[in-house]
């Protein structure tokens, strides 16, 4: 049985929908992708999982149980965990309180976690009594990262973790999200830079005008010209 | 000694009168604007709307106090203190819930409904206006004092040379509530996990809710803070004056220049900006000739000193948060502690 299941998703912010039958599958300990052209749905698709957008049709299964429209704060509960493109982090508030409200939810002792957070992301180390706001694109999003992290959860949903990073950044980040996964924590992401993506995931999602185009393992789309050609501009031989 | 031949060449005298009128009265009237500019700049920082009950919520708590003193009258002879000081804590809690009731009644359903920002405004406007009205429906328009017929209000004179510096009991209770209020709420926010999250609720609500924060919660205990400071800025401010329903009417607008002064969102700027308001209107209405008499055998003769040179007239006092405000406003719009003006 997938750890998540989304089944001909179809919703929207109230006016017309975005998705009109979106369906992704992953099982556990595995790096989903979702690639696509821009309004394509794929962050929606994140928003639609995590309860930040109403569901009118279609069903959402995480680890066998179902979700469709759960509030947020409930969802993190379940364990599944969010972080967003933007405004990702708590900017006044130091690094080390960034990850203490990821722990919000825990009563118990979340101490290990934050130095298992400091043990992926060694540059927040030093950083941790500073002001998240105060960071580089590339540390702020470790930040975030680890925000997420904090809850343990088995589902890690990442809205496109390198928009805007350089490159040797994005490396790092990508670098980070493997041994997240290797830890044993499912990844969902949306990517905008889909070959790196995909050469690392076990799903891939191709996503247009809100709907499937092609779904398969991320060396299977990587491999079909028909899905180069259209959505990772220009022929598989470049990858 | 050079030490006494200082001292006798300083008009200490005018310098005490000095302490007295600018300093002592300054820091009373800015811990009051201090303790309301804590309330609004919470408020605004975690449901970002103007909240302009809260010098009625003030005086409402003054109110409350005044009945507590009615109910239990004895209870401040039996310790000494003024009887309304003693049931304060009593005053604040009660008026912390009708904080929170204002929200439940007004305020939620609002929220709820998501209405644009400007409802909220107008929201805020009317649950005022109805205030004002049910404490003159209950309280009528009269003063009253807050200080029982069984309390005496201590007077503290300390002699500096001639004249006494001056202060009263009431403000003395007012300084020590304030510095402890700053104190336990600086320790909420930094140190306990409700105080984080509403910090994190403050600098972004939709990440607060995606990490699991209760909005909810995080609201309820905003009110119950705000609602609980303005029943002791309220009480104490009665106890060092006179209680009247009008109270609010003269604070609400230093309170607002307070907050925006310090940055709105941000409570320490709202106890630096409630300060600085107060020390600015007793600098304001100061009378300068005071200090300028005893220099007059150092000034030339055609300089006259007039019996009466202050920067406004005691009774426009009013107009100086006004030029504090656009004064903030035209150069350093954020306030001085980096307000979420923008977002």
């Amino acid at each position: 049985m997938p750890l998540l299941e989304m089944t001909n998703i179809h919703g929207g912010y109230g006016g017309a929908n975005i998705l009109n039958g979106v369906s992704i599958a992953i099982e556990a300990n595995q790096i989903g992708v979702i690639v696509g052209p821009n309004g394509a749905g794929k962050s929606t698709t994140l928003k639609a999982l995590f309860g930040l957008l109403t569901v009118s049709e279609g069903s959402i299964v995480f680890d066998g149980k179902t979700v469709t429209n759960m509030a947020p704060e409930k969802l993190v509960l379940q364990g599944l965990s969010y972080v967003p493109q933007e405004f990702n982090v708590f900017p006044t508030m130091s690094v080390e309180e960034n990850l203490e409200m990821g722990a919000y939810v825990r009563r118990d002792s979340f101490r290990h976690l934050i130095d298992q957070v400091y043990d992926y992301f060694p540059p927040l180390k030093d950083k941790r009594r500073q002001p998240a706001g105060e960071l580089s694109g590339g540390q702020r999003q470790m930040v975030a990262i680890g925000r997420a992290l904090m809850t343990e959860p088995r589902l890690l949903l990442l809205d496109e973790p390198t928009a805007g990073l350089s490159p040797r950044y994005m490396g790092e980040i990508f670098d980070r999200i493997i041994a997240v996964n290797k830890a044993g924590v499912g990844i969902l992401m949306v990517e905008q830079n889909a070959r790196q993506a995909l050469a690392l995931a076990h799903r891939g999602f191709v996503l247009a005008g809100g709907q499937n185009r092609f779904t398969g393992t991320g060396a299977e789309l990587l491999a079909d010209p028909e899905v180069a050609k259209s959505f990772l501009g220009g022929g598989a031989d470049h990858a | 000694m050079p030490e006494a031949g200082l001292l006798a060449i300083l008009p200490m005298n005018e310098l005490v009168f000095f302490l007295n009128k600018v300093v002592i009265a300054g820091l009373i009237i800015g811990s009051v604007y201090a303790l309301g500019a804590v309330g609004v700049t919470l408020i605004f920082g975690i449901l970002r709307f103007a909240h302009f009950p809260h010098g009625d919520m003030m005086t409402a708590g003054a109110f409350v106090a005044l009945v507590l003193l009615w109910m239990f009258p004895g209870v401040g002879a039996a310790v000494g203190l003024p009887t309304a000081f003693v049931l304060m804590p009593i005053a604040m809690a009660v008026t912390a819930l009708l904080a929170v009731g204002l929200d439940r009644m007004f305020y939620r359903p609002m929220r709820k409904s998501g209405v644009k920002p400007v409802v909220m405004v107008m929201t805020s406007i009317g649950v005022m206006l109805m205030m004002q009205g049910l404490l003159r429906l209950f309280a009528g328009t009269g003063t009253r004092q807050l200080y029982a017929d069984t309390d005496d209000k201590d007077i503290y004179r300390i002699p500096l040379g001639g004249r006494d510096l001056v202060i009263t009991e009431p403000q003395l209770m007012l300084f020590a509530t304030t510095i402890v209020a700053v104190v336990a709420l600086h320790m909420f926010l930094t140190r306990s996990r409700m105080g984080k999250a509403m910090r994190a609720v403050s600098d972004n609500p939709d990440l607060a809710r995606v990490s699991g924060i209760s909005i909810d919660h995080v609201v309820r205990t905003t009110w119950l803070i705000a609602g609980a400071l303005a029943a002791a800025g309220g009480t104490l401010l009665a106890l060092d004056v006179t209680l009247k329903p009008d109270l609010s009417y003269n604070i609400i607008l230093p309170i607002f220049a307070a907050a925006i002064v310090g940055g709105v969102g941000q409570p320490y700027g709202a106890i630096a900006g409630g300060l600085l308001v107060g020390f600015s209107e007793t600098l304001a209405v100061f009378n300068w000739s005071v200090l300028l008499r005893p220099m007059r055998p150092y000034l030339p003769e055609f300089i006259e000193i007039p019996a009466k040179l202050a920067f406004v007239p005691t009774e426009y006092k009013i107009v100086v948060p006004f030029f504090i405000l656009i004064a903030v406003l035209i150069w350093r719009p954020t306030g001085l502690f980096k307000g979420r003006v923008n977002n």
